[in-house]
């Protein structure tokens, strides 16, 4: 797979072509624009941009009222602060009274890795999906992040995109179409099979090739949307495969793996079933890669999670 | 509407939020009718807000911060013609979208609030939009005193300095009364005036159960251009009616039959007096 760059950094330069075309599109910043590489946005376009200062519950409640007059918000802050500060707002101002705003929440799961917990959102899956009226979406790649972008822009609804800020490989073809609430499948497997999305999609990938390697079939599903899930896409994964592994930058508590394991309980599809995450614990210290390495989220790690399954799968 | 006119629509007000209070056996009675006449001023003299030009981008806006006095609230939007006054019979009913705090469900309302310390914001964010996109329409929005100490309130008031917003009308229901006791004996709020100069209003006080003074409050907006402003509207929790002014216990009392009955008793007999004086 060929890196690209952050996902950061593609969101910002998707919202800049936004802009330029419709003067009604407005980012919102909460002393984020550095951090949501935005300083270009503000030099190009200075009025499209606002700044309310560190304030998330103010961010998220102004973005609503100028949605309310037909604006398209895009409000830019860390997942972290951005879903728990302000969740009140999203819940209340946002989803309940049906502005469509863009809750853009960078920086997500623990790309801040050593600033620690504070500065980690591993709760932002979990806390958002039980708000009713609110699409939630972790792009993988470049190409995930820009589609989900223009997704948004056009979205009669509420909706939160989260993702990170390292570089990431290109995991699509360039004939790849994107859909919200449409997973993409991304490899095909008889032995198992990878339901991830955000930044552990291309570890997934890459998981697959390790066990070919050992003569293990893999396939990855990139779930780019976790909310309304792609239920069609998981029962397909679990009809032509022997097990499921579900991978997020998430706690292991209300993310995607459980939302695929009520899923598929409550379709009557009883399928070996992994869901690797951040284990709920004091989270070590370390950079989101080191942080993914010690709780297994690796091609390695994911490859041995993915043969443990399996061989207790075949004893049974 | 003229002032007397307005005087005897209060009272109108207070009677048909006392009724659908003890009809639906909740609802905020203080409280909304510490601001009723607030709400009269705005919706029948200030604001041009009507079911005809509720779609307008030019209309102005008003929100409703303290969510919890939404009788008032509805009992004015039935008035204006935003639905038939007998849909207030179904507040709080099963199915009914006439809930205990402000739905867009309901016509006429403009936001959806309830949670305290989130109107203000919402209202930066319309006031905002109207400076960016050139419109001349005004943003009202009405906070509880108790509602103050969340902090998200002073949050949005610096952002609406910082941006000049004299489009946006705060007005603070200074009842003085919140659930468990009297505002400066929970958390003190003193000085009002002083705090919010500080934060960059230009600041009125206004007697805000009298529609005269409102009016002449309003029709002064915007106060200095450039800055957002801010009207202290003193006002008795309960007013209108004896033995609920300025009782604590009344926060979210219900009057019984007897209660309703002596309030309105006490409301037409102002309302006969006003008439007389009218005529």
């Amino acid at each position: 797979m060929e890196l690209g760059r952050p996902n950061l950094e593609e969101f910002a330069a998707t919202l800049l072509e936004l802009a330029h075309r419709d003067r009604n599109v407005l980012v919102l910043t909460s002393d984020s624009r550095g951090s949501g590489k935005l300083v270009p946005f503000a030099s190009a376009l200075p009025d499209q941009i606002i700044e309310v200062g560190i304030a998330e519950q103010n961010l998220v409640g102004i973005a609503a009222g100028l949605a309310s007059a037909g604006k398209k918000v895009f409000a830019v802050s860390p997942a972290c602060f951005l879903t728990a500060r302000a969740f009140e707002q999203i819940k209340n101002d946002v989803a309940y009274s049906d502005r469509p705003v863009k809750l853009i929440g960078i920086s997500a799961g623990v790309s801040y890795g050593a600033l620690g917990s504070t500065h980690h959102s591993l709760h932002d899956f979990a806390a958002l999906r039980a708000v009713n009226n609110l699409d939630i979406l972790a792009p993988a790649d470049n190409f995930e992040t820009r589609e989900a972008i223009r997704a948004a822009y056009h979205h009669p609804r509420p909706i939160y995109i989260r993702f990170g800020k390292q570089p990431m490989p290109h995991v699509h073809t360039p004939d790849t179409r994107f859909e919200v609430g449409r997973a993409i499948t991304l490899r095909s497997g008889t032995d198992v099979t990878f339901i991830a999305t955000g930044e552990t999609v291309p570890r997934a990938v890459q998981a697959c090739d390790v066990l070919a390697e050992r003569g293990i079939s893999a396939g990855t599903i990139s779930m780019h949307t976790i909310k309304p899930l792609d239920e069609e896409a998981l029962l397909i994964a679990a009809q032509t495969s022997r097990a499921l592994i579900t991978v997020e930058e998430h706690s292991v508590y209300g993310g995607l793996g459980e939302a695929c394991a009520a899923a598929l309980m409550q379709r009557g599809v009883f399928k070996p079933l992994r869901i690797v995450g951040i284990p709920d614990e004091y989270t070590v210290t370390g950079s989101q890669a080191e942080i993914f390495a010690h709780y297994g989220i690796t091609p390695e790690g994911l490859a041995i999670t993915a043969q443990k399954l399996l061989a207790v799968e075949s004893v049974r | 509407m003229n002032e007397r006119e307005l005087r005897l629509k209060s009272i109108e007000y207070r009677k048909t939020i006392l009724t659908i209070i003890h009809h639906a056996n909740a609802g905020h009675t203080g409280g909304s009718l510490s601001c009723v006449d607030i709400l009269n001023v705005l919706y029948n003299h200030v604001m041009n807000i009507s079911p005809q030009n509720f779609d307008d981008p030019n209309r102005d806006r008003y929100v409703q911060s303290k969510g919890h006095a939404v009788e008032a609230l509805y009992t004015v939007l039935a008035d204006k013609g935003f639905y038939s006054p007998a849909e207030l019979k179904t507040l709080n009913r099963y199915q009914s979208h006439f809930i205990g705090h402000p739905t867009r469900k309901v016509p006429g309302v403009e936001q959806n609030t309830g949670a305290l310390g989130h109107g203000l914001s919402v209202a930066v964010g319309m006031a905002l939009a109207g400076k960016l996109d050139g419109r001349r329409y005004r943003v009202y929005t009405l906070l509880g005193d108790g509602e103050l100490t969340e902090g998200s309130s002073w949050e949005a008031s610096m952002t609406a300095a910082h941006y000049k917003l004299d489009n946006l009308i705060v007005i603070i229901d200074r009842n003085g009364l919140q659930i468990t006791g009297p505002t400066e004996q929970v958390v003190a709020l003193e000085s009002l005036k002083d705090k919010f100069e500080a934060f960059g209003y230009a600041v009125r006080s206004c007697n805000g159960n009298d529609v005269g003074d409102l009016l002449r409050t309003l029709e002064q907006v915007p106060f200095e251009p450039g800055k957002p402003n801010l009207i202290l509207a003193n006002t008795v929790k309960g007013k209108g009616v004896s033995f609920i002014e300025n009782q604590i216990g009344w926060h979210h009392k219900v009057p019984t039959a007897e209660e309703l009955a002596r309030a309105l008793a006490e409301l037409e007999q102002a309302q006969a007096e006003l008439e007389k004086v009218m005529a």
